[in-house]
């Protein structure tokens, strides 16, 4: 089957191999090279979508990044992307790809009937008609609204694909691989800098692919080949294609998008889909060229109006014909290449330029072949709806306002051309402050802020060769700074047409008793009529006029339609464009997947997995874990067919009657050293630590400088100088953080150092009434009767040979001790302890039994300590010193703090005995009272007391003082449910703590 | 992502710092009568200028060290970095 829009001879596209893809399910051809878009246009299909809002058709404007229209939904590999420009997407054996934004299909499409009712969709709509009635906002506009909104549709399925980030530090990152980009990376290559030249279309040399000019003896194209292959070659060059920076931050800090495998039907095994660039560059060139802007004219939206930079590279790259029958209409000598090409591959085209009369070499070449030319002529409108089929043309006045008579020709597209908006997102978001260059009608680069410089076309420079001789010249001043080498390369001659002087004409008046819309943003349907409509209710700011009429806002981020919107503004207003100013740039320049920014963060790989050494045998005796901080813990070892209740009851029962034991390796511990060790603890800690003993252990709350609990643990005194000190698993980084920050900056005149320990060591709590049976056979040589081993009490031992430490504390209230060896021993102790330990029926105990242990006992913990609570709510006064000074105490005597109805833990028991209840669960007075119900307290832990055999919460609740004995109510709205309960002690079992004396 | 000196280490990313508040704030010494404007003042209010500001941050993934970085909040220009004990 004969492609009708291709050329046989001219391209860059490999015609030996022939790919198959599908468009709308219809299936078509294209060959290795091609993009989705010259494919489609090689086999004649323009209508590839609908707009925005009033659903008309579209086609392609551009050939690139600045494609508004072509956005289509992307199918590979059993995945789907949405947002895929056809203009970007490569081709690849089997793609597949559907129009978005129509239903049932593109070629009818119901929501087109906006078109027809385009007078009620006005700027400003959604602000308008979404107000009222507000009953409406749920049930009719948000669902219309989300299904409006947006292009095609995100994929709900895990993405299989992988995606990297890379950090990479160069001299000089360039942006663009176009003549400046080229000329700059190699001067500064070869003057020994490191560098990183950036592209993101797959072929190198931009804008000299497709224009005809000389440079050094040979073609654009060959000097841009030869330069590349060079600079491969070169071990302090790093060249990538397919590749946008598409965000300048601080600091010189640019982040750049590569698509790895994008242009493939499936990613190469170890090769990352897309791969993310952070680069830290000491200097950046930004060499990103400019975007032909587009001229305004009556339904200048018609598939078949484009660019006519996309028009000659659909031809020169592609062999691809935009149109048969081609109408050029231009306000610069731009069109005219454009033109040249067309009738070097035998199609006759028409210019309209804007101008009369003007004189150029490019326009007497065109004049030589015999193009019809008709100077002081536009287009007045696009005919046709699904393609353009004919132009409504006419003379215009030397004011550009009045209109000759119209006359209707025939033509199959329209490839406009209103001159060049130089590229300046990257430039714009360093900082730079742009200033507005009247010669070309746009902004260019002004002050920069960072070390970045832009060079060529993006700089607003349209010559080649000063390009050139600027760009050579940049590259060696910068790699002189940084290499302070003075290697110098020689600047080819370049032949290049002269071009002469554009027209400001921008916009076609409409003709009388005519309405057509002339759009300025075709992502987002912005009219001319609607960016006048916004300024005649009132909107000055362009920032506000961008918002109120979504004019730029689109995923095109107003590539192609910026200018054109400030144009409207400045000439209704009569002000000058830099008075306008332009609207704020911000990254991305482009749409980055999600999948790129994530990275291998996804999944568990989204924080790092800590486990104990003990982890392995855990998980070979049946452990569930659950996440606790970045650790895994056991939450409960599963027997038979236990769940997680009926597991962590057997095991606290277990540890109640007989002896159990618990992972505690993922404990905080810092390891405090210095002669000032026992004052510093003595200012962090609330209660006193002058005068704790060497191997004696003491339970200590530290506060934040507001009064507030930050941590609580133990710390025990190994030798004179010598702190061992433990946190919470959750708060064991902020501890340390906290620590440091006092020493180094507070008091750095106390001599402690502060490391943390908590990997080097691993820790089993062996717990209950037969632990010291347990403890004796494991340390037999040692003396842990009541008197020789004392709760609080710390002594070092040689278990089989392994250095341990023996801790007599508790967290579980019963008689415990807690075993520390070097973690690599971990394993070892743990496997000692299970087998001596069974002739005592020794059981290991999870997070849940821990848990149901810490809460009948009263023992507060994360869920009390909630950055929320003083010690007088946890019932930790007495732990308060009068007598020193420490950290937060200030704090602790505001009145709120001292109120005499203030909040305590409380314990908290159900009426029935049987029902759990809900942690968060609000207490109050009256179940049935008006809402809100005040509220009297929260249920913080609850758990089922294996002492009592009925559940039992703690709950921090206001006067909880003199509330023990009331009876209150439990409301859990989240679970649906009203307990009667009784406020009794938090020390529910146990109350004297004899246990753990005995 | 800012690039900042360490005084120990040298230059590094911003993500192996945690930012540590306003630098120019003074704890009250110990066992000093502190009125309850001046803890109020101490604990709570902080400036949040406009321009040059003389903060705490914690090299947190490299040498454990707070330091004093002086930094633009605007323009995130870092001017100078310091150790605790040095002053502007």
């Amino acid at each position: 089957m004969p492609q009708d829009f291709r050329l046989d001879k001219i391209g860059l596209i490999n015609r030996n191999k022939k790919i198959s893809f599908k468009f709308n399910g219809k299936s078509y051809f294209g060959y290795e090279g091609d993009t989705l878009a010259s494919a489609l246009i090689a086999n004649g299909v323009h209508l590839v979508g609908r707009s925005f809002k009033y659903h008309r058709p579209r086609g392609f404007f551009g050939a690139g990044v600045d494609e508004p229209y072509a956005i289509v939904q992307l199918y590979r590999n059993n995945e789907t992307d949405p947002n895929a420009r056809a203009t970007e997407q490569e081709l690849f054996e089997g793609l597949e790809a559907k129009s978005v934004n129509c239903w049932p299909s593109v070629n009818f499409d119901i929501g087109a009937i906006n078109n027809f009712l385009n007078k009620f969709f006005p700027a400003g709509f959604y602000y308008k008609t979404f107000m009222w009635p507000r009953s409406f906002w749920y049930k009719v506009y948000e669902p219309f609204i989300r299904k409006a909104a947006g292009f095609g549709v995100a994929s709900i399925k895990h993405d299989k694909e992988r995606y990297e980030h890379k950090y990479e530090y160069c001299d000089l990152l360039i942006t663009g691989s176009g003549p400046s980009g080229l000329a700059s990376a190699y001067a500064a290559a070869k003057n020994g800098a490191k560098v990183i030249l950036a592209e993101d279309k797959p072929r190198f040399g931009g804008s000299l692919l497709t224009s005809e000019v000389n440079i050094g003896n040979q073609s654009g194209k060959e000097w841009a080949e030869n330069i590349i292959t060079e600079l491969k070659e070169m071990p302090n060059v790093i060249v990538r294609n397919r590749a946008q920076v598409f965000g300048y931050y601080d600091h010189n800090m640019l982040v750049m998008s590569e698509r790895v495998n994008d242009h493939l039907a499936k990613s190469k095994k170890y090769s990352p889909k897309q791969r993310l660039w952070y680069i830290r560059a000491k200097e950046v060139v930004i060499s990103s060229g400019s975007i032909e802007r587009p001229l305004v004219f009556g339904n200048n939206d018609t598939p078949g109006v484009v660019l006519s930079s996309a028009a000659k590279e659909y031809l020169k790259v592609y062999g691809v014909l935009v149109g048969r029958n081609p109408l050029i209409f231009t306000n610069n000598d731009s069109g005219y290449e454009t033109a040249i090409e067309f009738k070097k591959n035998g199609i006759w085209p028409i210019i309209l330029d804007t101008r009369n009369n003007p004189n150029s070499e490019i326009i007497d070449e065109a004049k030589r072949m015999g193009i019809d030319i008709k100077f002081s002529h536009v287009v007045v409108a696009a005919k046709g709806y699904k393609k353009v089929k004919s132009a409504e043309i006419a003379k215009i006045s030397e004011d550009k306002k009045k209109l000759g008579a119209i006359k209707n020709i025939n033509c199959d597209c329209i490839c406009v051309s209103g001159f060049w908006t130089p590229t300046i997102h990257l430039t714009s978001q360093s900082g730079n402050k742009t200033k507005f260059n009247e010669e070309i009608d746009a902004f260019v680069p002004g002050q920069s802020k960072q070390e970045e410089t832009t060079v060529g076309s993006a700089n607003g420079i349209f010559t080649l060769e000063e390009t050139l001789k600027k760009s050579f010249e940049v590259g060696h001043q910068i790699s002189k700074k940084i290499t302070k080498n003075d290697n110098k390369v020689s600047i080819p001659t370049v032949v290049e047409k002269k071009f002469t002087k554009h027209d400001k004409f921008w916009c076609v008046p409409l003709p009388k008793e005519k309405k057509y819309k002339r759009f300025l943003d075709f992502q987002n349907d912005v009219a001319v009529t609607d960016v006048e409509l916004a300024l005649r209710e009132g909107y000055r700011s362009i920032e506000h006029v961008k918002r109120y009429t979504t004019l730029g806002m689109a995923t095109d981020q107003g590539k192609t339609s910026n200018l054109n919107g400030l144009q409207l503004v400045s000439d209704f207003e009569n002000k000058i464009i830099p008075s306008v100013g332009h609207t704020t740039f911000r990254p991305p320049y482009t749409p980055v997947t999600i999948g790129a920014i994530v990275g291998r963060e996804v999944g568990k790989h989204s924080k790092p997995t800590r486990k104990s050494p003990m982890h392995s045998w855990h998980e070979k005796h049946n452990a569930v874990f659950v996440d606790a901080g970045i650790w895994l813990r056991p939450r409960y070892y599963k027997q038979g067919n236990e769940g997680l209740f009926e597991a962590s009851k057997r095991e606290a029962e277990n540890v109640r009657r007989n002896v159990g034991v618990c992972d505690v390796t993922t404990l905080g511990k810092i390891d405090i050293k210095g002669p000032d060790a026992a004052e510093f603890l003595n200012r962090v800690y609330t209660n006193a630590w002058l005068k704790l003993p060497v191997g004696k252990a003491r339970y200590g709350v530290m506060l934040r400088e507001d009064g507030i609990v930050m941590d609580d643990g133990t710390t025990t005194r190994i030798s004179e100088n010598h702190y061992h000190m433990t946190t919470t698993t959750a708060q064991a980084a902020n501890v340390l953080s906290h620590l440091e920050y006092y020493l180094q900056i507070v008091w750095p005149e106390l001599n402690v150092n502060v490391v943390s320990t908590t990997e080097q060591w691993a820790g089993a709590a062996i717990a209950g009434p037969k632990s010291r049976n347990v403890l004796q056979k494991l340390f037999p040589d040692i003396d842990i009767s009541n008197e020789g081993l004392p709760f609080m009490g710390y002594v070092e031992g040689n278990l089989f040979g392994v250095y341990a430490r023996i801790f007599r504390i508790s967290f579980s209230g019963e008689l415990a001790y807690e075993v520390n060896v070097e973690s690599d021993n971990g394993n070892f102790m743990w496997e000692k302890i299970i087998d001596i330990g069974k002739e005592f029926l020794i059981q290991p105990y999870g997070t849940e039994a821990l848990s149901t242990l810490r809460i009948e006992m009263g023992h507060v913990a994360g869920s009390e300590l909630d950055g929320r609570t003083i010690p007088y709510d946890n019932g930790l006064q007495g732990l308060v010193s009068k007598k020193k000074d420490f950290i937060g105490k200030r704090s602790l005597n505001r009145s709120a703090f001292t109120a005499e109805d203030r909040q305590k833990v409380v314990g908290v028991v159900p009426l029935d005995k049987k029902t759990s209840i809900p942690e968060g669960s609000h207490l109050v007075k009256d179940a049935n009272a008006k809402l809100p119900n005040p509220k009297l307290g929260h249920v913080s832990a609850s758990c089922w007391s294996v002492e009592y055999n009925n559940p039992f919460s703690l709950a921090i609740l206001r006067d909880g003082k003199n509330m023990i004995g009331q009876k209150l109510f439990a409301l859990s709205p989240l679970k649906n449910k009203t307990i009667p309960v009784e406020i009794v002690s938090s020390h529910y079992v146990d109350p004297k703590g004899e246990r753990v004396r005995s | 992502m800012l690039h900042i000196k360490c005084p120990y280490c040298g230059t590094r990313s911003q993500n192996e710092f945690v930012y540590g508040g306003d630098a120019t704030v003074k704890r009250p010494q110990l066992n000093k009568e502190v009125s309850d404007k001046e803890w109020d003042t101490f604990v709570y209010l902080r400036k949040s200028p406009r321009g040059k500001h003389l903060e705490f941050w914690q090299h947190i993934s490299g040498c454990r060290q707070w330091i004093k970085v002086q930094r633009d909040t605007a323009t995130h220009e870092i001017f100078k970095t310091l150790k605790p004990n040095e002053d502007i």
